[in-house]
């Protein structure tokens, strides 16, 4: 089976929340809601667009990779010149919605010298357990 | 961000040197000569590449007569876990910040 996500580096965060995937969905996609839990930005739910997330530590260059309403959100997440993708996954339960988060494919950014190697990471890094926390 | 996980990264972000480092968690420990074989590289560059791991704490040497013999050190991911682990906590933090926000919000 290929999953990506699966034979890759990844931190997971999965929580039960007691409102409807439409709710969960505008304080990820808004950006004035966006900036309330995560940092200041110039989110647009559009595949392509570019943006940035802006904290006193620094900012996080980030493009959207895949929009499907109220369902799911995946961005790349460059930071201190490491590569990788937040995927944010709503799926409605009987009280709410499970709300998952993926950051995965950890990896040098921008490095000539290892372009060639990001094929390899998938095989070594799933080997390595994930960092789950989960907390329903 | 305390862990600093660049050092391995990059060492494990060659090929060769990652499928040296596998091998020697896979297998225990191993002469330059029982990795070089079926490595299909030379056996200077397979030295080098395990240099390249010892520094980074991945791999430690041990001489006996004529041989080195290499091994795996698990603990040497410890940072790339560690720097892991600090993402997992900032996330929850979030999700926590994330939870009171929805709870403010109009329905």
């Amino acid at each position: 089976m290929t999953d990506a996500a699966n034979d890759t580096l990844c931190v997971v965060i999965e929580r039960e929340m007691p409102f409807p995937p439409q709710k969960i969905w505008r304080a990820l996609t808004q950006p004035h809601l966006i900036e309330e839990w995560l940092m200041k930005n110039d989110f647009d739910p559009v595949v392509g667009h570019r943006f940035n997330l802006r904290a006193d530590w620094g900012a996080v260059d980030c493009r959207v990779l895949a929009v499907e309403a109220n369902k799911t959100l995946s961005y790349s997440w460059d930071a201190y010149g490491l590569a990788s993708v937040v995927t944010w996954t709503l799926t409605p339960t009987d009280t709410g919605t499970r709300l998952r988060m993926e950051q995965t494919g950890f990896r040098p950014d921008q490095q000539q010298a290892y372009q060639g190697a990001q094929g390899g990471w998938p095989r070594f890094l799933a080997a390595l357990d994930k960092v789950v926390a989960r907390r329903d | 961000m305390r862990a600093e996980p660049t050092a391995v990264l990059k060492t494990l972000g060659d090929p060769t040197r990652r499928a040296l480092f596998e091998r020697l968690s896979r297998e225990g420990e191993l002469t330059v000569c029982a990795l070089t074989a079926p490595s299909g590289v030379s056996q200077p560059a397979v030295s080098k590449h395990l240099n390249c791991l010892k520094q980074a704490g991945l791999v430690r040497d041990r001489r006996h007569g004529r041989e080195t013999y290499y091994r795996a050190m698990p603990e040497g991911l410890t940072p790339l876990f560690d720097w892991l682990k600090c993402f997992a906590t900032f996330w929850q933090g979030r999700f926590d910040r994330l939870d009171d926000l929805l709870q403010r919000m109009d329905p």
